[in-house]
């Protein structure tokens, strides 16, 4: 949208956020009991729904068994519902794939897939509101460790843009279209390793490294929220059991 | 065709090549390789090669009629396919994974990054507009498919020049190139892919790995710049963990990468531009040298000999004498046991496994011609080539052909002579009996059914 302002001149962007400031992030776990694991999280006005399967036998081709690894299999789906125009999307496209490919490459790093040799791992994602990779990162974490599946840490990813010489973390649906740089990425808080990166459009080279600093920033915040959320999931769980 | 898996020396070999910082071609880390641009006779036809890698970029407009939502914007359609000449592993509806990835990242890369101006293909807001199709054909894989693709695909596009159309009120005239000259597109920039290899837990890495580099690496970083140092993507691919300066690094590397490639490709299409106009003759028959030996030839890697003869001394020096030629048969045990030469064997140095494993192998090993034959066993003992089995009398050996299929056999009792011997070989060729191992563990099994 040619002329919206999308950061003021006192520094505070179109939804009356700072530039380092998230949305405001609710997430729930156990949210399907049929599935070994399931979270909802909403951030701002992206939800997205995770829900994972496993560790159990491969199915399907015996052949593509691992003899040492689970093999971890993502599927995307977005809400024909979720865009502002009603968009069918045929469900092999290719950027369904792809999404699918990147959380796959993501989650087969963070999971400790050593573990459990022979066995498939299915996470699949639903994600209403115009997409943003770092919801649906979100929601997996949080539905991989609901599911007891053994992680190497958190994985908590976020975007961030750059507008005006300032880094913008956690980009609406408004400031995505504006058309600037944006940048996906998923952080492993505890040993600042990144497990995805992905940027679209152009960006100064120089500009990088605060981009990505922003962004890191901003994926160690949600750490902390995920933290708390798994932190009360857990204590209500062992109330429920009676402990 | 499924791909031939990476055996583990080979495997083992390239990273501890590229822990030593050598690569198999002499190449340095952050070097490419030769890059070679030819066009075609049609504007917007060319052929890319990244070394070995090869990819055929096409660019054809069409007139359409606009998106709804952008209705003042032309289209844009990328498409990259890996044909199946490429390597034997691409098959129809094999590929998908790697397609996606590609297709995608070309996508973003070029689309995303808005390197042509949209607006320019408009010609009628609404109505009608040019829809610019791309397509890329992979010829030949030798690794590092995106860095060629995104050099042909942009390579294509500046090349490629499109009919003049001209608006009058509501007439809207296409001219024919006869009658006007087409037009090139209208480039911003040109974004070019730079692709990372790493290896060993992102210790080591690598710009443009070749094909063999890709089996063994860990992951890939492929960052896509233009000359103005602005990077239009990045992706990191292959479940690597990355820090934040690594990131930084390669991209200082890519800008000079790009910068270097920007001027080849400028370079390459003015002269295309010079031969056209000079009416001399272009196109890919010309691009192809003509009496030209095509050899396999391998740059030679300069290697230090000078101290080669005292390597080679002391080595000789250090290693146990050869054994010598026995000629009557060692008994080791009830069945077992050994003639001729080298019956002292170095077997019992490797690892027990590959002993067990290179059974099989065996067979083939001790198919030796008649000629060592003459140096571990007396020749006037043996007897003629015969089909057939027979027991042999009580002095000397016999040795028998057979043209069965069933492996060779060699029996000796624990009697001073050795009595009974079947031998088998594929062809009119002798055989030393007893002279490895292996053999005589297979013919114990034998011994058992």
């Amino acid at each position: 949208m040619a002329g919206l302002e999308l950061l003021s001149d006192q520094g505070y962007r179109v939804d009356g956020r700072r530039a380092g400031e998230l949305r405001k992030i609710q997430a729930r776990m156990g949210v399907f009991a049929q599935a070994d694991g399931s979270a909802y999280i909403e951030q701002g006005n992206t939800k997205a729904l995770a829900v994972v399967y496993g560790p159990h036998e491969i199915r399907g081709s015996r052949a593509r068994a691992l003899p040492d690894r689970a093999l971890v299999n993502c599927q995307y789906s977005s809400a024909t519902f979720s865009t502002g125009e009603r968009k069918r999307r045929p469900h092999g496209d290719r950027k369904s794939c792809e999404m699918g490919l990147q959380l796959r490459q993501t989650f087969e790093a963070a999971i400790l897939t050593q573990l459990h040799p022979r066995s498939q791992i299915d996470i699949y994602v639903l994600q209403a509101d115009g997409g943003t990779y770092a919801a649906c990162v979100n929601a997996a974490t949080l539905a991989v460790l609901d599911a007891g599946i053994p992680m190497r840490d958190f994985v908590c990813a976020c975007s961030a843009g750059f507008v005006d010489g300032t880094a913008l973390a956690d980009l609406s649906h408004v400031e995505e279209a504006a058309g600037g740089p944006q940048l996906a990425l998923a952080l492993l808080p505890a040993s600042g390793q990144i497990a995805l990166l992905e940027m679209d459009a152009r960006l100064h080279e120089d500009h990088l490294e605060r981009v990505l600093e922003a962004a890191a920033q901003a994926a160690r915040d949600v750490h902390t929220l995920l933290d708390r959320v798994v932190r009360q999931h857990v204590r209500e769980a062992s109330i429920l059991l009676g402990d | 065709m499924k791909e031939t898996p990476l055996s583990n020396c080979e495997r083992r070999f390239l990273l501890r090549a590229i822990e030593e910082k050598k690569r198999l071609d002499g190449r340095q880390t952050y070097d490419y390789r030769n890059i070679r641009i030819s066009f075609g006779t049609d504007y917007g036809c060319c052929i890319v090669e990244l070394g070995k890698t090869r990819v055929l970029g096409q660019v054809s407009c069409e007139l359409v009629s606009p998106k709804l939502n952008r209705a003042t914007e032309g289209i844009l359609f990328f498409n990259l396919e890996l044909s199946q000449m490429a390597a034997p592993a691409f098959e129809p509806g094999r590929q998908s994974d790697l397609l996606v990835k590609l297709n995608r990242l070309m996508e973003r890369c070029l689309r995303n990054s808005k390197c042509i101006d949209t607006e320019s293909l408009c010609v009628v807001a609404g109505e009608k507009v040019w829809q610019i199709r791309v397509d890329l054909h992979l010829l030949n894989h030798d690794g590092n498919i995106i860095d060629a693709a995104s050099i042909a695909a942009i390579v294509a596009l500046c090349h490629f020049r499109r009919p003049d159309v001209s608006v009058q009120g509501d007439e809207v005239t296409l001219y024919t190139p006869e009658e006007r000259d087409p037009v090139p597109l209208s480039i911003h920039h040109m974004p070019i892919c730079v692709s990372f290899a790493f290896f060993q837990q992102g210790t080591y890495l690598l710009v443009d790995p070749n094909e063999r580099e890709e089996r063994v690496m860990d992951g890939l970083l492929v960052i896509a710049m233009n000359k103005h140092r602005e990077i239009c993507t990045i992706q990191s691919s292959g479940g690597i963990m990355l820090l934040k300066d690594q990131v930084l690094r390669c991209s200082k590397i890519a800008g000079v990468k790009v910068a270097e490639i920007t001027e080849l490709i400028l370079k390459a299409l003015e002269n295309d531009q010079k031969v056209r106009k000079e009416g001399g003759k272009f196109g890919f028959a010309e691009s192809i040298a003509n009496q030209r030996i095509t050899a396999f030839k391998m740059e030679k890697a300069p290697i230090d000999t000078s101290d080669v003869e005292e390597k080679a001394e002391e080595i000789i020096a250090e290693a146990e004498p050869p054994s010598e030629v026995v000629s009557t048969p060692v008994l080791w045990t009830p069945g077992t046991a050994q003639i001729g030469e080298g019956v002292e064997n170095s077997w019992g140095d490797l690892e027990d496994s590959e002993k067990e494993d290179d059974e099989g192998g065996g067979d083939q090993a001790i198919i030796l011609d008649g000629i060592k034959m003459d140096t571990g066993v007396e020749v006037s003992d043996i007897g003629s080539q015969e089909l057939g089995f027979h027991h042999v009398g009580q002095t000397g050996l016999e040795f028998l052909t057979s043209d069965s299929e069933e492996e060779e056999m060699i029996i000796l009792e624990p009697d001073k002579n050795p009595k009974k011997i079947r031998t088998q070989t594929t062809s009119a060729k002798q055989e030393k009996a007893p002279s490895k191992k292996p053999v005589k563990r297979r013919k114990k099994k034998r011994a058992a059914n």
